[in-house]
Formats: C-alpha cells, structure tokens, sequence
C-alpha cells in the first residue's frame, strides 16, 4: 500500500504529469469542440474519429511531400473539412439519419487512409518520418523550475485548443451568428418562421466541426510524432463526444471535460512508469482500460447531468 | 408472397443501388491510381469464387457475418444502434473459450450447447450494460457500446497475456476440449468447411421467428417504432431496450462462439476482426431483413475474401473498406438514390 501512496505522490509532484495532461487533451479539447460546434446547430456529428484521422493522414501526407508541416496542417483541415462537408451534406440536404452518416464516414477514413498508407508509402501499419510541426520555445522561461518544464516547450496545437475555446465561446454566446445557431439547434420550425436560413447555419456548424476535429487529429500525427499509424485516434473521437456531452454542449464545459480525460489518461501513464509498483507487463491492459470505462461512467450521467440542444440529431425538412 | 413486389420493393432497390455506386466508385479510385478495375474485380471474384478453397473461405467468412449482421438489424429494429458488436464477439468468443476448456469431461451433446450458452450470454450481457446504461440513465448506446470495445479488448489481452494463457508465452488461450469443437464438413488442403455455418442458418430463423411471431418481437419492435406510443400502450421501453440489446449481443457473442468453436479451437487476439463494423453494412444493406441479411453477408464475405486475390493484382485490399463506407453512406442518405430515380423518372416523362 505503501508504495502506491508513494507512486501517486510521485506523479503529482513531476511537471511530466501536467505537461502530459495539457498534451493529452489538446486533441481532445480540438475535436470536442467539433463536436460542439455541429451540435449545437442540431447536427449529430458522431464522424468526429473519423474527420480526426483524416485530419491525422492529410498532415503526414502535406508534410512529406512538401517537406513543410504547414502545408501538412493545411492538407489535413481540407480533408477534415470535405469529410465534414459529405456529413453536411447528407444529413442535412437529404435528411440522413446521421449517426448512420457519421459511421460511415469513419469507416470511410478508415478505409481512405488505409488505402493511401499502403498506395503511397508503400507497406500498411505506419507511414515514414515527416517533420512535425515545430514547439513553441519559450526560451529562458523554460529555466524556471517546475512551471517552465510544463510550459517551456509545448506544441502550437496546445495554444490553438485553448484559443478555440474562447473563439468558440464568444461565436456561440456573444455573437449574432452564435444566437442563430443555437436557435436552429433547439427551434429550427420557429428560427425559418424569423427568416433565419437553417440549412445554412447547419452547414456552417457541421463544417466547423471539421475545422476542429481535423486540428485535432494533425496534433496527433504531425503535433509531436511527424508520424500516421493506422487508426491512430483510437477512439479519441468517441471520448471527445463523451467530452461534449458532459460539458453540458458548452466550449468551457467541453474544455473541463476534456481536460479532465487528459489527466486520467496521463495519471495512468505515469503511474504504471513508476519503478516503485514493479507492475508486471500485462497490468498495462489494465490500466489502458481505464480511460474508457471513466467515459463510460461519465456518459451514463454519474457525475452531473446535462442536456442536448432540443432538436439535435433530428433532420430538419422544409416544408 | 408475391415476387415481383418483393423485388422491386424501394428498400431492396435502395440496396442494390448502393453496392452498385460503391462499386463504381470504387472503379473510378482505380483508375485514378492506374489499375484497371476490370482486371482487380475479376481478381476479386476469382478470389471469392474461383476454387474450393476460396469458396469454403467465403462460406466460413460469411458464418460470423450472419450473426453480427443480425445482432446490428435486431438493434435497430428496435431502434438501437448496437456498434459494439465487436467487444460482444470478444466477450462470447472468451466466455465460449473458457467453459471450452471445462467442459472435456462431457460428451459433445453437453459440451457444445454449454459453449454456445457461454459465449450468448457473454455477449449479451456485456450488451445489456449499454442497454442498461441508455434506458435508465440515458447515457447513448453509441458511445457506451464503442467504449465498452475498447475494454473488451483490454481484458481479452489481459486474460490471454495473464490468467487464461496457453503455455508458451503466446498471447491465446489455451485450446478447448476436444468435445466442445464442431466437426467439419470437409477440408479441402489446409482449409475446411466446418458446421458453424448451420448455427448461422439456424439464426435466421430464429430472428425471424422472434420477429414475426413473438410478444418479444413485437414489443420491441413497436419500441423502436415510436417508444412514445409503446409506452402508452403498456409496454415498458427500458426493459425492452435492454431485451433488445441483451438479444443482440447474444448474437454476436454466438458469432464469437463460432470462431472459437468452429475455427481456432482457442481464443485468440485478433479473433473478432472487423466483423462488428461489418455487421452493421450487412444489416443496412439486408434492411433489417433476416434474409437480406444472410445475403449481404454473402455479398460481404465475398468482397472480404476477394480482397487478398485483389491486392495481388496490385489493389490495396483497405478499399473494401471504402466500398463499405459509401455503402452505408448512401443507405443512410437513402434520399440521394431516391432523387436522382424522380429526376430520371422526370426526365423521360418530360
């Protein structure tokens, strides 16, 4: 007993912890505001693991063969945004159930991405190296102690989750666009009846969410690694949803919820590398479980209870 | 019945529909990357179709295929979303393995019945969590059954590195008795046909049956038809939303059966495959029919055996699963196919 109370001491005071829960959640945090983004319009947007891998692929993909990981991050965002605007399109023009939508994109970017990994690099698995997106040095800063190992050298993807939440905050609650938006989410009848075009505010949240969700999924490829694996995201789509969903439809909410499945997951990580436990090796399957069942636990309304724009998920046809 | 009506009915035309644009995009991916697609589909058939061996393959693929096809069309005949098909695969197949390798003792009319039990009720209780979970509190069956993959899939590696490992230091477990194993029919070289395919058959039925003719079948039925109206009239929406993923995991958790059974004699890491993702194309693509299933699952098992011959010729076999997506895609934008019928239907009126 004594040497878990000394390995969870360990974690908690090694900035490593903190650094690696601010890096786990960055893709979370991105996609979840996807998510947050689409639904809030009224669009279920259950692709989001989907848009995130294709986002992962166009980043490797633009950096190899530009030798510039811009034009890679620039790559993955059109490719999320076009899988996004399939999603938009059948849901929203010709009614599409869409979680049936959002599971075929997903296998879609499962079956893109695998055909291209093995069309252009020539073997399945993982692609090769590609220069990853540069860290943001904060040059003496990272001298100071503790604060300066979390903060001294992260990626750029970290600053742009947490400016997406703000920008996301003030679209939806401060903005004109943002009024319309949750209008056409919780009344679409009522917001055509003020003359406010629902298909369009419908195609300009889902696409959004492929903005995001893409930024999202480069992170994870081009962010730190400057590798594609495949099916990289590993569900981080599901969990970013489950983020929205807790986080009350809300950017801030989704933020807290997102980062809240960042330290989990850092937690676990560190935890299982302290040589104190001297875990056996298959303990790791355990404690890879734990992410997924908090988000299960979470989901099934255990801590707090939140509540869906009224009409999300259900088509909206004109009469 | 009548055939005709059968046939031509919009869903089935919907379907064929859909396979056939998948197809023809598909193509045209082909020839963007300068294979010709004539030459990989005929690979593909011949890979499907073309020897014994290749059409054993094609029955054995489509035997689980069946089940999880028919575990994803009981879902939504209910209303439900069952995406976790996989993890109940996982959880049957070791649940079947692990009463497999108990029950040596026994003659094969005790052993195989209580390995078919195991691996249902494995699968069906690990779906009746998401049940669960979604009708008392609200938590939705998509992302609960997606998580509840990804824990299978830790304790299957758990248990297969750890507790319920064959010696070695191979991660599978160790084989079932002798007893528990279904015969086969035939081999031909190293591949053979074995009898899970009659469970399969035997399934449809079944789903049929409990569908057509059962209270079961008709509550929730009417449950995933408008919970609302269900209610009111005196059926209980949270015990028939978990009835019915309890039955649906059962299902797939029999397609796990199957594997361990018929297949491998043991459990073993990569067991489950795609067969979860599969079923739910099989079951959009056989609406939810039991016999439309069983033909989807031919039609995907054909496709998936095909593939290994396809990428021979040069084809990577990940655009099965493209062709899978926009298969689903169109199905579930069912109104694409519609509109583009009215406007050919306008155009040769005008």
């Amino acid at each position: 007993m004594n040497e878990w109370v000394q390995a969870i001491l360990n974690v908690f005071t090694n900035p490593t912890f903190y650094k690696s829960t601010l890096t786990q959640s960055t893709p979370l945090i991105l996609a979840a505001m996807g998510g947050v983004f689409s639904e809030t319009t009224g669009v279920t947007n259950i692709a989001l693991e989907g848009i995130m891998l294709m986002g992962a692929f166009g980043g490797v993909m633009g950096s190899y063969f530009t030798g510039n990981p811009w034009y890679g991050l620039a790559l993955g965002t059109f490719f999320g945004l076009a899988m996004a605007a399939l999603h938009a399109w059948a849901s929203i023009k010709y009614g599409a159930d869409q979680i049936i939508s959002g599971t075929a994109l997903i296998l879609l970017a499962q079956g893109i991405t695998g055909f291209a990994l093995v069309e252009l690099f020539g073997q399945p698995g993982s692609t090769d190296l590609v220069r990853s997106i540069p860290l943001v040095d904060l040059g003496s800063f990272k001298d100071v102690p503790f604060f300066g190992q979390i903060f001294g050298n992260l990626s750029p993807f970290v600053y742009m989750a947490f400016a997406s939440v703000i920008f996301g905050w003030i679209l939806i609650y401060k903005t004109k666009l943002g009024l319309r938006m949750r209008s056409v989410g919780n009344n679409p009848e009522a917001a055509d009846t003020l003359g406010i075009n629902v298909y369009n505010v419908r195609y300009f949240g889902v696409i959004m969410s492929g903005l995001f969700a893409a930024l999202g999924g480069a992170y994870l490829s081009i962010g730190e690694l400057g590798q594609f694996t495949t099916n990289m995201t590993n569900g981080r789509g599901f969990i970013a949803l489950a983020a929205m969903i807790i986080g009350n439809w809300n950017p801030v909410g989704a933020m807290s919820a997102s980062l809240l499945f960042g330290a989990a997951t850092a937690f676990n990580n560190q935890l299982q590398s302290q040589s104190v436990l001297n875990l056996s090796t298959n303990t790791q399957y355990i404690f890879g479980m734990i992410p997924y069942i908090i988000t299960l636990i979470v989901v099934a309304g255990f801590i707090g209870k939140s509540r869906a724009p009224s009409a999300d998920g259900i088509p909206y046809i004109k009469e | 019945m009548n055939i005709k009506k059968y046939l031509l009915n919009e869903k089935v035309i919907i379907s064929l529909f859909s396979v056939l644009i998948s197809l023809v995009i598909a193509a045209i991916v082909m020839i963007v990357i300068g294979k010709n697609p004539l030459v990989a589909y005929a690979a593909l058939f011949y890979g499907a179709f073309g020897t014994k061996e290749a059409i054993i393959d094609n029955i054995m693929k489509a035997s689980p295929l069946i089940l999880t096809g028919l575990a994803v069309g009981f879902g939504f005949r209910a209303g439900l979303f069952n995406i976790g098909a996989n993890g109940q695969v996982i959880i049957g197949a070791l649940l079947s393995a692990y009463v497999g390798t108990l029950v040596g003792a026994y003659p094969f009319f005790l052993s195989i019945p209580l390995v078919m039990i195991a691996g249902m009720l494995g699968g069906a209780a690990w779906a009746a969590i998401a049940g669960w979970l979604k009708a008392y509190r609200g938590a939705h069956e998509v992302i609960t059954t997606i998580m509840l993959n990804y824990v299978a899939t830790f304790i299957a590696n758990y248990v297969v590195n750890g507790p319920f490992q064959a010696p070695g230091g191979v991660p599978k477990s160790p084989s079932i008795a002798y007893s528990a194993q279904f015969p086969n029919i035939m081999s031909v070289g190293a591949t053979s046909l074995s009898t899970i395919i009659f469970v399969s058959l035997a399934a449809i039925v079944v789903i049929y049956v409990i569908i057509q003719r059962t209270t079961i079948g008709y509550e929730v039925k009417a449950v995933g038809f408008n919970p609302y109206a269900a209610e009111y009239g005196g059926i209980s929406i949270g015990k028939n939303v978990v009835l019915a993923m309890a039955i649906s995991g059962a299902l797939a958790g029999l397609a796990g059966t199957t594997q361990v059974v018929g297949v491998y004699g043991r459990y073993f890491g990569a067991l489950s495959g795609s067969m979860g993702f599969d079923g739910i194309t099989i079951a959009l693509i056989g609406q939810n029919d039991p016999i439309g299933i069983a033909l989807a699952a031919f039609l995907i098992s054909s496709i998936r055996t095909g593939s290994n011959q396809m990428q021979i010729a040069g084809v990577p076999k990940d655009l099965v699963v493209i062709i899978q997506g926009i298969i689903i895609f169109l199905v579930a934008a069912n109104r694409i196919i519609k509109t583009i019928r009215i406007r050919k239907r306008k155009e040769a009126e005008a």
